[in-house]
C-alpha cells in the first residue's frame, strides 16, 4: 500500500468541508508550529523532507524559504500558484476541490514561517467553480478564527486572498504571476533579482505550486526525515501523478516518489485504451521532451526522469497510443505556445509564430522535405535565449518529437499524408 | 457613453477596492466584475476602470487584451469553449467541435443568429482527466460524446 498525504480524504464525503477536516485532526499542525515551534524549526525539518517544488521546477522548498531576507522593514508575502495551466496538469484542481483546508493549513504554517501575513492565492480564471469553493474554505477558516487576527490566541495574524487570473499561460511563470497580481500585464521579470528579495509590491516573496504548500502539514506532523524517507535520495515525499490521453482510467494518483511510470500506466491507469500499442509519453506536462514506448522504463523523480533526457515538471504524463500521429500531435503543442507566448522576447515570439505556420503547412499537405529541418532550426535558436522558460517550454517538444519521430515527419512532409493515419 | 453601473457591482467595486488596496491590483477583479455584468468589456467600461483605478484607459486595454478569458466584443448567451490542447485531442476533439459547429451552424469564433450561442476554441482547462471537455459560463462539462452534447445544449434555455 501506498502512502497516502495529499489523497487521503479524497474519498471521504464531503472532504472540502472544514468540520470533516477538523475531525481528521486538520489544524492541529498549524496550531503546534504555532504555539510550540519556532519558524527557524519548521524551515529545518522541510529542508529535511527534501520537498522539492511541485510546480515543475523540482526547487528545494526549504532552500527558497530560506532566501528570504530577515529585517528587510517591508512586509513578506506567500504566494500561491494555483494557474495550473500547463497541458495535461489537473493536480492541483483536485487538491483544491477536495482538500482545501490542507492547502489552507499549510498557507498558515509557511506563512508563519517565512514572516508572512498576508498571502494571495493566484487562481486561474478558467477555475471559477474552483475558486468558489476555495473562498468557501476560506471563509470557514476565518469564522472558526484560523486565518485573520490573533489565530489560535497566539498573536499572529494572517490574511488570505484569492487573485484570479484571466487566461493566460503565462501567469504561471512565478514573475509573471507577480506582475498580474499588480495588475499588468503578465509578462515575466528578469532575474536576479528573485522575488525571494524582489517580489510582489517590491518586497520579499515567496512562490510555492498548492501541491508543495499541502505538503507542509504532514511535514509537521511527521517530521522531515520521514517524508523524506518516501522517496529516493533528494526526491521527498510522495506525488500526485496526473496522467491522461490514451489510457482507460484517466486520473490522479499519489504514489511515493519515483513509482514506476509502466506501472502508473498499466495498473492505476488501466493501461492503453482499445488494447492499443503504447508509442509515446511526455512524462511532466507538454513542455518536456517526450519519450518513446521503449524508453518508459523509468521511475517518476525528478533525477530518474531527466536522466532519461526528459523532466519530471509537474508530475503530468500524456499517454499517447500507435494510433496517434505525431505531426499533428505537435501541431497541437505548438498552436499552445504560440498562443501563449507573451509577446516579450524576439525569439519565442516570432519563433513560435514561424514554427506554427511551418508545421500547418505540412499538415495541410503543402510541407516540402526541408521543412523538418527548419522547423528544427528555429526552435533551437529559441531554446535559452529567452527570459523565462516557456521559450524553452516550445523548443523542447519540437526537438524531442523531431528527434524521435522523423520519419514520421518528413513521410508527412513528402507525402502529404499522415504516416499512421 | 457612460456605463451604467447597478447596485451590485457599486458594491462589488467597493470590496474589491478594500480587498486590493495596492498599486493597480484591481484591475483584473474589477474586469471580471464588469465582465459578469456586461458579458464583455466595451471602450466605456475600460474607460470606467481606468478611472477607478486611476490609470490611463490605454493601460486598461493593454491589460485587457492580453487575458484571454476578458472578451472585447459581445458574446452570446452561452459561451461554449471547447479544449483543444494535447489531451482533449487525444481524446476526440476533432470529432467533438465538428458536431457542435454542425449543431449549432457556425463556426469556432461565431455566435449563433439568435444570440444565444458563441462557440470558441481554448486551451488546456485542466480537465484532461475528464477528456474531451467544455466549459459553458463557468461550468464544466467532460468526457463529452454528441448525445451528452444534444443533451447539455437542448437543456439551457
Amino acid at each position: 500500500m501506498s502512502v497516502k498525504i495529499l489523497t487521503k480524504h479524497f474519498h471521504i464525503k464531503d472532504s472540502h468541508k472544514i468540520d470533516v477536516y477538523i475531525s481528521d485532526g486538520g489544524y492541529k499542525q498549524a496550531e503546534r508550529a504555532l504555539k510550540e515551534m519556532k519558524p527557524e524549526e519548521i524551515l529545518e525539518e522541510v529542508k529535511k523532507s527534501n520537498l522539492r517544488g511541485r510546480g515543475g521546477a523540482g526547487f528545494p522548498t526549504g532552500l527558497k524559504w530560506s532566501f528570504v531576507p530577515k529585517d528587510t522593514g517591508k512586509p513578506v508575502y506567500l504566494c500561491v500558484n494555483s494557474d495550473e495551466s500547463e497541458p495535461g496538469t489537473f493536480k492541483d484542481r483536485h487538491i483544491i476541490e477536495k482538500d482545501p483546508h490542507m492547502l489552507l493549513e499549510g498557507i498558515i504554517i509557511t506563512s508563519y514561517t517565512i514572516g508572512a501575513h498576508e498571502s494571495y492565492i493566484y487562481i486561474r480564471g478558467e477555475y471559477y467553480p474552483q475558486a468558489i469553493r476555495l473562498q468557501e474554505a476560506i471563509d470557514e477558516a476565518y469564522a472558526k478564527g484560523f486565518l485573520g487576527e490573533n489565530i489560535f490566541g497566539t498573536g499572529y495574524k494572517l490574511d488570505v486572498k484569492i487573485y484570479r487570473g484571466a487566461g493566460a499561460y503565462i501567469c504561471g511563470e512565478e514573475t509573471a504571476l507577480l506582475e498580474s497580481i499588480e495588475g499588468k500585464k503578465g509578462k515575466p521579470r528578469l532575474k536576479p533579482p528573485f522575488p525571494a528579495v524582489v517580489g510582489l509590491y517590491n518586497c520579499p516573496t515567496v512562490i510555492n505550486n498548492v501541491e508543495t504548500i499541502a505538503n507542509i502539514p504532514a511535514i509537521v506532523e511527521k517530521g522531515g526525515e520521514w517524508f523524506a524517507s518516501l522517496g529516493p535520495e533528494k526526491n521527498g515525499g510522495t506525488k500526485l501523478y496526473a496522467i491522461s490521453g490514451h489510457v482507460n482510467k484517466p486520473g490522479v494518483y499519489e504514489h511515493e516518489m519515483g513509482y514506476p511510470l509502466m506501472k502508473l500506466i498499466n495498473e492505476d491507469a488501466g493501461g492503453v485504451i482499445d488494447g492499443l500499442k503504447l508509442k509515446a509519453v511526455i512524462p511532466g506536462g507538454s513542455s518536456v521532451p517526450v519519450l518513446r514506448a521503449e524508453e518508459c522504463d523509468i521511475n517518476l523523480d525528478y533525477d530518474s526522469v531527466a536522466k532519461a533526457g526528459s523532466m519530471l515538471g509537474s508530475g503530468a504524463v500524456i499517454v499517447m497510443s500507435e494510433k496517434t500521429c505525431m505531426v499533428r500531435a505537435l501541431q497541437r503543442l505548438i498552436h499552445f505556445y504560440k498562443d501563449e507566448s507573451c509577446g516579450q522576447c524576439t525569439p519565442c515570439r516570432e519563433g513560435t509564430g514561424w514554427m506554427l505556420k511551418i508545421i500547418n503547412r505540412i499538415v495541410s499537405g503543402n510541407g516540402r522535405k526541408e521543412d523538418v529541418d527548419t522547423l528544427y532550426y528555429i526552435a533551437k535558436g529559441i531554446l535559452g535565449h529567452t527570459v523565462c522558460p516557456l521559450g524553452d517550454a516550445a523548443a523542447m517538444p519540437v526537438m524531442s518529437f523531431i528527434d524521435k519521430f522523423r520519419d514520421e515527419f518528413e513521410y508527412f512532409a513528402i507525402n502529404k499524408k499522415s504516416k499512421v493515419e | 457613453m457612460s456605463v451604467e453601473i447597478s447596485v451590485n457591482l457599486r458594491k462589488k467595486i467597493d470590496e474589491i477596492k478594500k480587498k486590493f488596496p495596492r498599486d493597480k491590483s484591481p484591475i483584473l477583479p474589477l474586469l471580471h466584475a464588469f465582465q459578469d455584468e456586461f458579458g464583455y468589456i466595451s471602450v466605456e467600461i475600460e474607460e470606467e476602470v481606468a478611472k477607478i483605478v486611476g490609470v490611463s484607459p490605454v493601460y486598461v486595454r493593454e491589460v485587457s487584451t492580453f487575458y484571454s478569458m476578458f472578451n472585447n466584443k459581445p458574446v452570446g448567451k452561452y459561451h461554449i469553449q471547447v479544449c483543444g490542447n494535447i489531451s482533449c485531442w487525444l481524446r476526440g476533439y476533432d470529432e467533438i467541435v465538428e458536431y457542435i459547429k454542425k449543431k449549432l451552424g457556425i463556426e469556432i469564433g461565431e455566435t449563433t443568429p439568435d444570440g444565444k450561442f458563441t462557440l470558441s476554441r481554448v486551451e488546456c482547462l485542466g480537465m484532461c482527466d475528464q477528456a474531451p471537455v467544455m466549459q459553458i459560463n463557468g461550468d464544466f462539462y467532460g468526457n463529452l460524446t454528441p448525445e451528452k452534447i444534444d443533451e447539455i445544449l437542448d437543456n439551457l434555455e
